[in-house]
């Protein structure tokens, strides 16, 4: 794939992430729908397994979830490299497009949350912070299990998927209620799948 | 429970904790700081875990980098936050587009899938656990702890088996759950 990106098709992608970045409630992963939208139906600037395996090397590497969106503009700068002129050295347009793509995805939304996480410091006593904070604990504690259910629960196949059913359960215990390392248990996970029992 | 709190010794520790929690946190990084903010380094306590994260996910932008930012901010200011942000960003940034170069193409292969597969089951528990540890903070609550398990549940309904949009659901039950809380807080501070 290769593309002819001028300096405002940059500029777009910075906004459109830009504002991804404020509607990102309950975290990066629930922009990837828009984003696929936006990057391969809209601008055609990444092709389907491309976008795939963005989201499957962010999720699957160590560090924030939000690292999907870096990949998005790795890949979107190494599609445009011969045509910027870098086809022998397409890493250099790919660490611009990563970022690009990294520093618009966070900018907004880190410049938001520092600015009231600060303020809601200076007035912790304040019983609306109090209220805020207390009161959106049940809620997200809840948002956590159900995020571990829909992940679980996308495997619907029954007698085979029971595997992996039973590897959540007891990697959900082990967790909860002992210090095993939690290396250690991802560790097994990627043993038992690479093995093909799960 | 109430054994002393310990506190980052400076930017560079700020720096250096993020970059190890990050590197560990695969499929997410949230059952990892829980594990190392509050039962290791105890930089926090259960209670303010929960309200931390609670903040740190209701607020845009990805979670643990809202987490970091509101970490690192409440220690050393705007440089804390910078320092606890590029811990988390920098190593793993740096490693994802190395493998992105060097094994671009290996995603789609069988055994890398299973590999996934396996991980994704285990990687579920661990942010199940989490949600499971954070519950029993619910005692401690202003709300309270029946009132709580009360949201938690209507939540945990609306969001895997009704398939309500998040931001509805925050919307809703996280608007009602917080006036009750301040109608609570007011009644008895």
């Amino acid at each position: 794939m290769t593309l002819d990106l001028l300096a405002s098709d940059w500029l777009d992608l910075m906004g459109h992430l830009m504002l991804m970045s404020l509607l990102a409630v309950g975290g990066a992963i629930t922009t990837a729908p828009d984003l696929h939208r936006y990057l391969v139906n809209e601008q055609q600037w990444l092709s389907d397994p491309q976008f795939n395996a963005a989201i499957a090397l962010g999720q699957a590497a160590p560090g924030p979830n939000v690292m999907f969106v870096s990949l998005l503009g790795w890949q979107v700068g190494l599609n445009a490299a011969t045509q910027a002129g870098w086809a022998t050295q397409p890493w250099v347009m790919g660490l611009w497009g990563a970022g690009v793509a990294t520093f618009a995805i966070l900018v907004p939304s880190c410049t938001l949350t520092y600015v009231a996480t600060q303020w809601a410091q200076q007035h912790q006593t304040h019983p609306g912070v109090r209220a805020f904070k207390s009161g959106l604990a049940p809620i997200v504690t809840a948002l956590l299990l159900a995020t571990g259910w829909l992940i679980t629960a996308a495997h619907q196949n029954l007698p085979e998927d029971l595997g992996l059913w039973a590897v959540t359960a007891v990697s959900t215990l082990l967790v909860w209620r002992t210090r095993v390392h939690l290396l250690v248990l991802l560790s097994v996970g990627a043993v038992l799948g690479a093995l093909g029992w799960i | 429970m109430s054994a002393a709190l310990e506190r980052p010794h400076g930017k560079l520790d700020l720096f250096v904790s993020f970059t190890l929690l990050a590197l560990q946190g695969f499929g997410g990084v949230l059952a990892v700081a829980q594990r190392e903010l509050v039962e290791r380094k105890r930089w926090l306590t259960p209670l303010q875990f929960a309200e931390d994260w609670a903040v740190a996910q209701t607020l845009p932008g990805p979670n643990v980098v809202n987490l970091a930012l509101m970490i690192g901010g409440r220690y050393f200011g705007l440089g804390g936050a910078l320092s606890a942000l590029a811990g988390l960003l920098l190593a793993p940034v740096a490693l994802v587009l190395v493998l992105a170069w060097t094994v671009s193409g290996f995603t789609n292969q069988v055994l890398v899938q299973q590999v996934l597969r396996g991980m994704g089951a285990v990687a579920a528990g661990l942010i199940m656990a989490t949600g499971l540890k954070m519950m029993a903070t619910f005692a401690q609550n202003p709300l309270g702890r029946e009132r709580c398990l009360l949201f938690a549940l209507a939540t945990f309904v609306a969001v895997a088996i009704l398939r309500i949009p998040l931001a509805v659901v925050l919307l809703v039950l996280g608007t009602a759950s917080c006036v009750w809380t301040w109608s609570r807080l007011r009644d008895k501070p």
